[in-house]
């Protein structure tokens, strides 16, 4: 069901990437987040599972500080990035998203030609010397979004008028084309077919040798498949964090259970 | 009987069968309302419908054809010999229509019986002092054929009225029970409500639309007549505007086009930046008490009346830019400028942009603002690249909507730029407007036929026309972005 490559030669090489300590979230009265402490390792693809409404994305968007949006949203608590709070006062958020990419949950191009979407994040941040280097930045990101084959001949086209799936994936072709170092993707494959679900998954796969992922999904299979590491949400509170094997065939707590086995949900 | 008594007797009737024709359903029915097609109150509005409906439009048919064939009916019998020298046709017309209210309200008051207007004669009776009396002044003594017009003018609209009474009435009747006796539980009488609500929805929209062409007709009409009078060529093309009370006047169009295009551009040029800035802070980047304070503050510009700022273009700015710029500048030494107008009228156009512009940057999706971010861009990038381009139909809507004010704004041209028709270049100096002509020509003591008047028409219809491009404009650059981007 799950397959694990190269985990014994690799683990000693890993760094925590991200800290979170006591993360409590509060949007107004709501208690959103529960004192949730969690260590996202580097060159892992973890992935946070729970029944809708637990808190998935809501903890994903603390991590490149999205929350900072959301008037009425409040955070408690440490997150630190390579051992640096970026909740700090001395971090700038835009430059915290740079480098913590997101993509969201439901999919977002914005009103341009698929290849300005694709260059948006290069451009803000001065990533191409010339025309040429932009150029191949959009091609390499959209052959790594599985899309490239499907809008080659049209990437001057609105992206928005492409089909929900093929949206998806220019939006994760978005970015990445920015070289984020962490990725944080919010379900990206529920508006996917089959085949671009496989491509996803080893596009996720590929990025775990140079990046942190982390990967919101409802699909349980899809969590086994491309994570090495699960993360198990239940009503605001971390219910369980382990190797994706061991949340697999041997859960301690029974509610992490009754969920992947489909008891709850 | 008079119409509007007519009016509400088919009403009355109509109310009546509502309420026949709910019970009459239910009893249909056996008293479940399950047994019925619709609920019980379809069937009361569709005999309510069945009978008001075709009896009301019959009576507004009537009404408005009945004086049409009376006069037509009337003027066989006045001869070219009874209009007297520059008089007309349509000056005895009125005359008979006053004669004939006259006796009425003779016959009314009992100044006359009506034996009495039946053996009344122009040469036997004083005719004008008679309808003085009642309160009716006539210019001249009224001739015989004249008066027997007036006489058959009278009866005619009395037979008719009375005959439209019983039509009218009657059909309500016949509506009332027809309706009622096709009331089965399976009638569809939904479907009845639902038609005549469509009806209803057409009516109104077409009341629009019709207004509108009357407008157009009324203008085109107006100038045409213009036209047979004036040269259109120098309309069109003359270059000065001078208008003369002894005729041969020059009225070309272009000094006052270029001072309502001028004016309106400098008061764009000041309101759409500023409008835009505006709004985008306030959508944002305002907090929300910054945001309660601040809209409602910057939309109390769009409730100053005109003549309000019209003062202050005439006291306040106009001075201050002859004194401070104009002067010291060598560009001029009046106080009333295209620049002074422009200004005040930017200052009013603020809210125009400001308003309608943070409604539609409001509109844009909090996710686009989420995936710009996302991709660490700052506030002000997403606000240029993502959010703007998105917004931009709406904003060009807007600044449109800013320039048919503009360019139809009068109060503030006469009190901040002048009333002297110039073309010119120079910002600080005096020059108008098509609206402000408009209204000068028409305020006056000249004779309404003259080209001097009927210019009016000429400029109102040209400046319909600059609006209407306008518009076609908006549609035309907004269709274009949608169909790129969406
Ligand atoms: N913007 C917001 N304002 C107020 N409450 C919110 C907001 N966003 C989320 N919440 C609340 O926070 C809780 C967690 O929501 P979140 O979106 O994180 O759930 P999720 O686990 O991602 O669910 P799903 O799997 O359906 O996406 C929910 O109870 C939700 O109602
Ligand atoms: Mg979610």
């Amino acid at each position: 069901m799950y397959d694990a490559p190269n985990l014994g030669a690799k683990v000693e090489q890993k760094t925590n990437k991200i800290e979170a300590n006591g993360v409590q979230v509060y949007y107004g009265d709501t208690h959103a987040i529960k004192d949730v402490s969690v260590a996202i390792e580097s060159n892992t693809v973890t992935a946070f599972i729970g029944p809708s409404g637990c808190g998935k994305s809501t903890f994903l968007r603390c991590l490149n500080r999205m929350n900072d949006t959301i008037d009425i949203c409040r955070i408690e608590g440490d997150i630190r990035l390579d051992g640096e709070d970026i909740y700090d006062k001395r971090v700038d958020p835009v430059q915290l998203r740079a480098k913590v990419g997101m993509v969201f949950q439901k999919p977002n191009p914005f009103p341009k030609s698929i290849y300005d979407n694709i260059a948006y994040g290069p451009r803000i941040h001065g990533l191409a010397k010339s025309k040429a280097d932009l150029d191949e930045i959009v091609e390499k990101s959209l052959r790594r979004g599985a899309i490239w084959n499907e809008v080659k001949d049209r990437l001057h086209e609105p992206g928005t008028g492409l089909s929900g799936g093929q949206q998806q994936r220019l939006c994760i072709a978005r970015a990445i084309a920015t070289e984020p170092e962490v990725l944080l993707m919010d379900e990206p494959c529920s508006a996917l077919d089959p085949i671009a679900t496989a491509q996803v998954e080893e596009l996720i796969d590929e990025l775990r040798a140079q990046y942190s992922v982390v990967i919101v999904t409802h699909s349980m299979q899809q969590a086994a498949r491309v994570s090495q590491k699960t993360a198990f949400f239940h009503l605001g509170h971390l219910v369980e964090y382990d190797n994706t094997s061991t949340i697999f065939t041997n859960p301690r707590d029974e509610r992490t259970e009754s969920y992947i086995t489909g008891r709850i949900g | 009987m008079n119409a509007g008594l007519v009016i509400l007797a088919v009403i009355a009737l109509a109310t009546l069968g509502y309420f026949v024709g709910r019970a009459r359903a239910l009893a249909k029915a056996g008293g479940d309302i399950r047994g019925l097609h619709s609920l019980p109150n379809y069937y009361g509005q569709t005999v309510f419908l069945f009978t008001a409906v075709p009896a009301l439009l019959v009576c507004v048919g009537w009404l408005l054809l009945q004086p049409l064939y009376v006069e037509h009916r009337v003027s066989d019998m006045i001869t070219p010999a009874d209009i007297a020298e520059g008089s007309s046709q349509s000056l005895v017309m009125a005359d008979i229509r006053r004669i004939a209210t006259g006796l009425d309200t003779a016959v009314a008051r009992g100044a006359l019986t009506g034996a009495d207007l039946s053996s009344l004669s122009a040469d036997a009776t004083d005719v004008r002092a008679l309808l003085a009396g009642v309160g009716v002044a006539l210019a001249s003594e009224v001739k015989g054929s004249v008066l027997a017009a007036a006489k058959e003018y009278r009866a005619a609209t009395a037979t008719l009225k009375m005959a439209m009474s019983v039509v009218v009435i009657l059909i309500a009747l016949a509506g009332f029970v027809l309706s009622l006796r096709r009331l089965r539980p399976d009638f569809r009488a939904r479907n009845v409500s639902e038609t005549a609500i469509k009806a209803l929805l057409i009516l109104a929209s077409s009341v629009a639309i019709l207004t509108t062409v009357g407008i157009i007709f009324s203008l085109v009409f107006e100038t045409a007549n213009f036209f047979g009078l004036h040269s259109a060529a120098d309309f069109f093309f003359g270059l000065t505007w001078n208008p003369q009370f002894r005729g041969g006047s020059d009225l070309g169009i272009l000094p006052l086009l270029w001072g309502t295009l001028y004016v309106s551009f400098v008061a764009l040029l000041f309101a759409v930046p500023i409008g835009l800035l505006v709004a985008i802070y306030l959508s944002e980047y305002a907090s929300n008490r910054v945001r309660t304070i601040v809209k409602p503050a910057v939309e109390i510009l769009a409730g100053i009346p005109t003549i309000v700022y019209g003062l202050f273009a005439l006291i306040t700015v106009g001075p201050l830019l002859r004194d401070y710029f104009a002067q010291p500048l060598g560009l001029g030494t009046s106080s009333s400028s295209v620049l002074t107008a422009g200004l005040v009228m930017g200052v009013m156009l603020i809210p125009f942009v400001s308003s309608l512009s943070d409604d539609v940057i409001n509109a844009v999706p909090q996710s686009m603002r989420d995936g710009s971010y996302g991709l660490g861009a700052t506030q002000s990038e997403t606000v240029k690249q993502v959010i703007l381009p998105a917004a931009l139909p709406g904003i060009v809507g807007a600044i449109l909507l800013a320039a048919s004010r503009a360019i139809g704004e009068t109060m503030i041209v006469v009190m901040g730029a002048g009333a002297a028709a110039k073309l010119s270049l120079n910002p600080l100096e005096a020059m108008t407007t098509i609206t402000v002509k408009i209204v000068s020509q028409l305020t006056g003591d000249t004779e309404f036929a003259s080209p001097e008047t009927l210019v009016a028409f000429a400029l109102g219809l040209s400046l319909f026309v600059v609006t209407l491009g306008l518009n076609v404009l908006a549609l035309y650059i907004v269709r274009k972005y949608r169909e790129q981007y969406e």
